[in-house]
């Protein structure tokens, strides 16, 4: 019996064999399982059909699947070597979308890689993760508590987050932001020195209210008063919750709710696809999907407690809140609970990139996991 | 080393904090489906109902209205519509473009067409054109492979099969205006019509019916897709009338190019058989909706087709008021049956002088023989003797100088003048002179055509308090109230009627007729639109046929038959028709032996 927070120190890899065993199946399963809700939803909000969406959803997954088993094999060494390189690769890449943005007509934030439109602004979620799970697994706590110890994670995260935030995306330069600070605050960073972060960001909150754009700011307002504009940016919200509350605690049925088959509820295959799940299968079905989520990131917390070195540890608890801010940003939003940002609940939402990049994030923590027993010198 | 050790002490309370918040975090949402899918849930359901279901008003059928023997007077026609569906189609312009091969389509239509399926979603039917003939829609339906997205639509539009011949009575239906009172959901059904006019006004809201209501769930973009709910409405009421077809086609008929109205009525129960104001619109045209073009024509016309001109038209009654003046003159004593006086042509009052129509004058006569004869200076006489005020009783006890109402928009009262209304109307007394001219009907007395039939019809049933309707009496027929006029008097009046119309010299001798021993009573009545100046009168008068239309003369007939126990009163007033025992006269009598031969044939069978 072990507990679970304890590590033992080995420092040999784990064999093929070993890692194959080490692979946590519920782990694994629970992804199956809301993946697999997914595409059942994309099904019905495609009316019944396996066109345009399920299908391809399905596809995508698949490769998700490929890319998540080949991380979750590879050493976790492997990872923690490359992630400056990484990191700055991915930023040489937003830059050059930027860039390329500007040249081009409009804002774009992708890489056409033909079967797939690659967005470094969610490459840079994992990238940043790695990044700073290095910096901090090399420092002291003497260091990650002195001034000078974290002006330069700080600039890692400022620097791709401003970047986002000019592209403009408010949604992914926010979750930079907060995924970050939560391994600031894991890793130890003095409670203090978020509230000078979070004073400084109160006060300059106006200046940042000027730089947004104008229908960034209508979706504050809108948030804050729905009914300010009912058939426009506040309709998405009105109706939403219409459909939620229609749902009831048993829902409609599978393929039965009016709100999203009537077309009253938008965007019904991406950001509110949650809401269409709850209108189909109340209360009971939504509550089932925050609990699976609840509970893949409690196994991912525990795979980080459990891991011996600190870049695991910090790796799969960014991950995880990654993911989680997804999971939570979503659904809030549809509920009602803060302005709609455009961000879609990952393994459900229709969308290739986010499905490759929660599941490179998965194969990482289960790479942390299969390798929780290495010990990682500071180098 | 031993920072180290802090280091993972931090990190592992530090995270265990994060997972909590970030469990905390999650758990609220579950608080917050709580509170939206079951707390507020029944709210809404409710909106989500409101989203889905879409009611819409069914039309039900206007009540039809018939004659008295069944005919129809106004009915529901089925009214082919060519419709367009633009998301049918691949090429909208190609397809019109088309459509206007088959059947051209106006420069206005076309702006029209353009713009409300720029106005619509792409799945909702555009009206291109309406009231097709069969005919026409089966040319559509023959070019069907060139014409993707034109539909054939069915509805119902309002027809009249006897059309301007009763348009005065039935009127018409048309679009709701802004002025109608909008006291039933139906009429903000975009298309609806209600009755504007006639019995289809008077009786709008038992024509009319009551909606049904047809639930029906749409999608967002207000796309039907399915029925929910069908409650059908009530139809309106059938509508029956006192009106005879066949008369009213002949009343009608009989006027030629000439303008007027013309009434005929059962004397015992005051049902009106026919009931025209010539010339008329066409119902059918006005149900449809006009062109500007053609209703500034209507509105424009010096012979007035839309008015009304047998309840709205005020005219002097001339010489059919002297069985007015007779009367009261009998029953006050002013004169007796056998009084005469002597007619020389003109007589004085003071300096003035007034003329009889007969230049040589009329010799001694008495009552029945100035009916007979129509002698002015008899009636001036009476007049001057009996004072206007009597006179005036007389005529409001026989209808005049009120509404008769018979329920038909803009029906006018009239004038019965006396002396304290002209203290009122002028601050002047009253003039022997004005009691003179009023005696034979002219001066200040106006009267519409329905208020002499209902005068004729009072005299013809021996002084009975009939009234004029369109609605069948049925079986319980009131007992008809005597008026306080003595029988025999009244007989006698009547006997200078037959005499008008049966004895050589009488002014419509002309117009008399002998059906299986049935004959006709009438007077005749010609009324001046202008003075006659002095100077017209020494250089002769100038003829009527000479003078512009609307200076002539109008033309007066009242007049009953048969001459023993009547049925039927007619009254017949020809605008500027000069004389009323060379025009008149002919179209009452032929009006009357009409209805008398049509009691005789079998009627068709009834539906």
């Amino acid at each position: 019996m072990y507990k679970f927070y304890e590590t033992s120190f080995k420092n040999q890899p784990p064999t093929f064999r070993e890692k194959l065993q080490n692979l946590s199946m519920a782990y694994i399963l629970i992804i199956l399982i809301l993946a697999s809700l997914g595409v059942v939803m994309l099904y019905s909000a495609a009316n019944g059909s396996w066109h345009p969406w399920a299908l391809q959803q399905l596809l995508r997954f698949g490769l998700g699947l490929c890319v998540m088993l080949t991380l979750a094999l590879i050493d976790v060494r492997f990872f923690m070597r490359y992630a400056y390189v990484f990191y700055f690769v991915t930023l040489g890449l937003l830059i050059a979308v930027e860039i390329g943005g500007h040249i081009g007509m409009g804002a774009q934030r992708w890489i056409n890689l033909g079967f797939i439109k690659l967005q470094p602004s969610e490459l840079m979620k994992i990238a940043l993760v790695l990044a700073l799970a290095r910096y901090f697994h090399s420092s002291s706590l003497q260091n990650i508590e002195s001034i000078k110890g974290i002006i330069a994670p700080i600039l890692m995260v400022m620097f791709p987050a401003f970047l986002v935030l000019t592209q403009p995306d408010l949604g992914t330069a926010l979750m930079l932001i907060f995924t970050a600070g939560a391994m600031f605050f894991a890793i130890g960073v003095q409670l203090w020195k978020f509230g000078i972060v979070l004073l400084g960001g109160l006060i300059s909150l106006p200046i940042v209210w000027k730089l947004l754009h104008e229908y960034q700011q209508n979706r504050v307002l809108t948030f804050l008063n729905p009914e300010r504009d009912p058939l426009g940016a506040g309709y998405h919200i009105i109706q939403s919750k219409i459909a939620l509350g229609a749902g009831g605690m048993f829902g409609k049925g599978f393929l039965k709710g009016t709100q999203s088959h009537l077309n009253f509820l938008p965007e019904k295959h991406t950001d509110f696809i949650f809401t269409m799940l709850s209108e189909e299968f109340g209360m009971i079905g939504a509550v089932f999907v925050v609990l699976l989520n609840v509970l893949l990131i409690a196994y991912s917390f525990g795979f980080a407690l459990r891991s011996a070195n600190y870049f695991g540890k910090l790796a799969a608890i960014g991950l995880a809140t990654n993911y989680f801010l997804y999971v939570m940003i979503n659904i809030s939003m549809v509920l009602g609970l803060i302005p709609v940002v455009g961000v879609p609940l990952p393994l459900i939402s229709y969308g290739g990139t986010v499905i490759l990049s929660v599941m490179a994030g998965f194969g990482i923590i289960l790479s942390v996991n299969i390798n929780r027993n290495i010990n990682i010198g500071k180098e | 080393m031993n920072r180290d050790n802090d280091k993972g002490k931090v990190l592992i309370s530090r995270s265990l904090i994060l997972g909590g918040v970030q469990l905390f975090l999650l758990l609220l949402l579950i608080f917050r489906l709580y509170y939206l899918q079951v707390y507020q849930a029944d709210k809404y359901k409710m909106l989500a109902d409101e989203n889905r279901i879409s009611t819409r008003l069914l039309v039900p059928p206007r009540g039809r209205i018939y004659d008295r023997n069944g005919e129809l007077l106004a009915t529901n026609r089925q009214n082919f519509q060519a419709m367009m569906v633009a998301e049918q189609t691949p090429n909208v312009q190609a397809t019109l473009d088309a459509f206007k091969k088959i059947m051209p389509l106006s420069e206005a239509e076309e702006e029209r067409i353009k713009k409300d399926l720029k106005k619509n979603r792409s799945f909702v039917p555009v009206k291109i054109k309406d009231n097709l003939s069969w005919e026409e829609v089966a040319r559509i339906q023959l070019n069907a492979p060139d014409l993707p997205g034109i539909i054939i639509d069915e509805g119902l539009s309002r027809d009249y099969p006897v059309g301007k011949e009763a348009a005065h009575v039935i009127g018409y239906v048309s679009s709701v205006s802004e002025n109608d009172v909008k006291d039933d959901p139906l009429l903000e059904v975009p298309g609806f019509k209600i009755g504007k006019a006639g019995i289809e006004k008077l009786f709008e809201k038992k024509l009319r019916g009551r909606g049904g209501n047809l639930k029906l769930e749409v999608n967002a973009f207000g796309r039907v897709m399915k029925e929910i709910e069908r409650e059908d409405g009530i139809p309106g009421d059938r509508i029956d009338l006192t009106i005879d077809a066949r008369l009213q086609k002949k009343a009608y008929e009989l006027f030629g190019e000439e303008s007027g109205a013309a009434i005929l009525l059962d004397v015992n129960s005051g049902e009106i058989l026919a009931f025209v104001s010539v010339p008329a619109y066409d119902p059918n045209l006005l149900t449809q909706g006009l062109s500007v073009q053609d209703w500034t024509e209507l509105n424009e016309n010096e012979r007035k087709p839309l008015m009304n001109k047998a309840v709205s038209g005020q005219y002097s009654p001339g010489s059919t008021f002297k069985m007015v003046v007779a009367l009261a003159a009998l029953e006050s004593g002013v004169i007796t049956p056998q009084s005469r006086s002597f007619c020389a042509g003109k007589m004085f009052l003071g300096n003035h002088a007034f003329h009889c129509w007969k230049e040589g004058g009329h010799g001694y006569i008495d009552v029945v023989q100035a009916l007979q004869h129509s002698c002015d200076i008899f009636f001036y006489e009476t007049a001057q003797k009996l004072g206007i005020n009597k006179i005036a009783e007389m005529a409001r006890r026989f209808g005049m100088g009120q509404v008769v109402d018979i329920g038909l928009e803009n029906e006018k009262a009239g004038l019965i003048p006396d002396t304290d209304w002209k203290l009122r109307r002028f601050g002047e007394p009253w003039q022997t002179g004005e009691s003179l001219i009023s005696g034979i009907g002219q001066g200040y007395i106006l009267t519409t055509p329905i208020q002499l039939a209902t005068m004729t019809a009072r005299i013809a049933n021996g002084g009975y308090e009939v009234t004029p309707t369109f609605i069948p009496a049925g079986d319980d027929r009131p007992e008809l109230k005597k008026l306080p006029v003595s029988s025999e008097n009244v007989a006698l009046v009547k006997r200078g009627m037959f005499d008008v119309v049966n004895v050589p010299g009488g002014t419509a001798f002309g117009s008399r007729f002998d059906y299986k021993g049935m004959k006709m009573a009438g007077k005749t009545g010609t009324t001046q639109v202008r003075r006659i100046t002095m100077k017209e009168r020494q250089s002769g008068i100038v003829r009527q046929e000479d003078l512009p239309w609307k200076y002539r003369n109008h033309a007066l007939f009242v007049g009953y038959a048969p001459q023993e126990n009547p049925r039927y009163a007619v009254v017949v007033l020809v605008e500027h028709g000069r004389g009323g025992s060379a025009v008149a006269a002919p179209i009452g009598g032929k009006l009357l032996l009409e209805a008398l031969k049509l009691e005789q044939q079998p009627l068709k069978a009834k539906d």
